[in-house]
């Protein structure tokens, strides 16, 4: 078996803290972490390994200092990693974020599963795991908390999705890609051994023209690859002030006030 | 090596440019100007704060090219289940309507599934001039290769300028494996659209790094532009049922044994949770104390017609299944209320929530973070204001009702 996981470094979010004075956001000197989601499909990766044997290797694209989520991805067990790092491969959008790991995934070779995170914290698409498995013609199977079964004599996997309705349980045949929900694992955590190993691991670095070699069409990666632009950054709109706090004698009355603010609202 | 540019020698050393880096990718040196390193993502953020205008990213030039011209309307993704229009689809028609008008075009709806000439028709009601109908029983529930394999066909044979899919679990997997297929950008979980007066293209704004910056983003020179809208955003518009539009009927492009994927089954999830298309959710987090504080949630959610959410802490806990969960690791609702019981506030669960009409927070610490979100709150335990909320709106709503 093996096993690919995409991983991206992101920026966390949970470090975000909100200015009291000015009601801004205070982003200075936010560390970067393994996008959470994607400690999920790495776990996910791990646990089929364990039950299957084989592989998992871990991949992300990023700057030079993504080797860090790489070398967590293999101190919590994946195999190996590799970095994608070239100045060309910088403002990419999710389809030429696609593009390029989907070259990289043909330059690993063969697999049985991608694993991708849901989505990312910072960019909150979730497009990229679509867009690798068309650019490779692969099925995807997106929101997936649970994985019942995998045959590889039959070479299928059936799989449990969460849709806004319920539960679709679905089998596909293999290569397929996944991209996995929160709730499917608890992932582990690095173990001594494990960051030792990864302190000692060599990440080899991929660069723009390492991907034309395979027959990557360079002016598909990065800022010229993309076929979306930014044109405005810009905060949403605060609310102004604080909550209404409703005080009464008791709290059947402050019940019945804010009842009638909410009838008088129009909302129920 | 990133893409900003700093023009060190205007560099007056403000900060501005640190304090609004979504990535921590800028800092001042020992000179006291802004150096940025690899973290830069080009995401502009910093651009419109610098307020001597030292900075600057390559501007990437785009032509119009004539073949552009060729691309024509506004294209909606009727998303369905089980022969149901989802609310989602007509929100994006009243939405795609307004973006036709102002590009003078047509709206086009596509319409796949099994049996679902009805919802066709509905699609004319709500401002569709042209639906293209796949009805096939291989369409009956949406599997991403034979629904996307029918878009990309529909797409290229008819080069529409606009393709707005829902942000749904489907949508967004439908979107992304389509626009990837047709080469062309794709903007997820839109809440703001509009035409450039200037250029004519579409200006789709989006939440991103947990809902804490907006972003405008174009498709300039790949067609047809294509988004995903959140739900609740536009407008519900008003069907009219004399509407006169065409339905045009196209054959499904793979037979079922050309389709990879098997849906063996379905469990419908138990009781009302589906959160995006919810008008009131009650939620519930730690101050509930236990699964069984959910229950008098319940009640006032069932007293409202409501959906019962939660916050990651519950869920993480067991008390509460990962469907209810909403925040950045779990869904992003827009409901008319949101009534936040025992939640504190933390920045993860407001990114899912913040942009709800009225917010109402019930917490026992008026410190909580939570209220300074809420529009109106009442300090006290939850189970008292929850129990007394509920009678409250029984007696108005059948007061109400009569």
């Amino acid at each position: 078996m093996h096993a690919i996981v995409c991983i991206k470094q992101v920026p966390d979010t949970t470090e975000v803290k909100i200015d009291p004075q000015r009601g801004t956001l205070i982003r200075e000197g936010v560390p970067s972490i393994l996008n959470p989601f994607d400690t999920y499909a790495i776990e996910e990766g791990l646990l089929l390994r364990e039950r299957f044997g084989g592989q998992v290797t871990a991949i992300s694209m990023g700057p030079p200092q993504a080797e860090e989520v790489l070398k967590e991805a293999i101190a919590m067990g994946c195999d190996e990693g590799v970095l994608l790092s070239d100045p060309a491969f910088s403002g990419a959008d999710t389809w030429a974020t696609a593009y390029t790991l989907a070259w990289a995934i043909r330059r690993i070779g063969t697999f049985d599963l991608i694993l991708c995170g849901r989505q990312a914290i910072d960019g909150d698409t979730g497009q990229v795991g679509p867009g690798i498995a068309r650019q490779l013609g692969i099925t995807q199977l997106t929101y997936v908390f649970k994985i019942r079964e995998i045959d590889f004599q039959r070479r299928r996997v059936c799989v449990e999705r969460l849709l806004e309705e319920g539960r679709e349980i679905v089998e596909a045949p293999l290569p397929a890609l996944l991209t996995v929900l929160k709730d499917i694992n608890q992932p582990r955590v690095p173990t001594f051994m494990g960051m030792r190993r990864a302190r000692r691991a060599q990440i080899p670095v991929w660069s723009a023209s390492d991907l034309a070699k395979e027959g990557a069409d360079g002016r598909f990666f990065g800022l010229e690859g993309s076929p979306t632009r930014v044109v405005r950054i810009f905060n949403p709109a605060q609310r102004e002030g604080r909550a209404e706090i409703i005080e009464a004698e008791d709290i059947g009355q402050a019940a019945n006030v804010l009842a009638e603010r909410l009838l008088a609202e129009k909302v129920v | 090596m990133p893409l900003l540019e700093i023009n060190r020698e205007d560099c007056i050393g403000c900060e501005a440019c640190i304090e609004v880096c979504p990535f921590g990718a800028l800092r001042l040196d020992e000179e006291g100007k802004a150096v940025v390193n690899e973290l830069c993502t080009a995401c502009r953020a910093c651009l419109d704060a610098c307020p001597v205008d030292v900075l600057s990213l390559p501007e990437v030039e785009w032509v119009r090219r004539p073949e552009q011209d060729v691309y024509q309307g506004v294209w909606v993704w009727i998303e369905q289940f089980q022969g149901q229009a989802c609310p989602i689809s007509w929100e994006m028609l009243g939405k795609g309507r307004e973006l036709a008008d102002a590009r003078s075009t047509s709206l086009t709806a596509c319409v796949l599934g099994d049996g679902v000439e009805s919802v066709a028709k509905e699609t004319v009601a709500y401002g569709a001039d042209r639906v293209f109908l796949v009805d096939d029983p291989s369409l009956s529930v949406g599997r991403t290769q034979p629904y996307a394999r029918c878009l990309v066909y529909l797409a290229e044979m008819y080069k529409p300028e606009i393709f707005l899919l829902g942000a749904s679990s489907r949508g967004r997997d439908l979107a992304g494996a389509v626009a990837t297929e047709l080469h062309t950008g794709l903007t997820a979980d839109c809440t703001g659209l509009g035409i450039d007066a200037e250029t004519g293209l579409l200006r789709q704004t989006r939440p991103a790094f947990g809902g804490n910056i907006m972003a405008t983003i174009i498709c300039p020179e790949h067609r047809p532009q294509m988004a995903t809208v959140r739900h609740r955003v536009f407008e519900m518009p008003q069907p009219d049922p004399t509407r006169q539009g065409q339905i045009i009927r196209q054959e499904p492009l793979l037979s079922e044994d050309e389709i990879a994927s098997k849906v063996l089954d379905f469990i419908p999830q138990e009781g009302e949770v589906n959160l995006a298309e919810a008008r009131v959710i009650v939620a519930g987090g730690a101050g509930v104390g236990g699964p069984e504080g959910f229950e008098p949630l319940r009640k006032l959610a069932e007293v409202l017609g409501g959906a019962v959410g939660a916050s990651r802490a519950v869920v993480d806990a067991g008390w509460i299944a990962y469907a209810h969960q909403v925040g950045q690791t779990g869904r992003t609702v827009r409901p008319d209320l949101y009534i936040a019981c025992g939640i504190s506030g933390a920045i993860q669960h407001l990114a899912g929530m913040r942009t709800s009409r009225i917010i109402v927070a019930i917490n026992k610490d008026p410190q909580a973070p939570i209220f300074e979100v809420a529009h109106y709150g009442i300090v006290g335990d939850f189970f008292q204001v929850v129990s007394a909320l509920a009678e409250a709106f029984r007696e108005h709503l059948s007061v109400k009702d009569c």
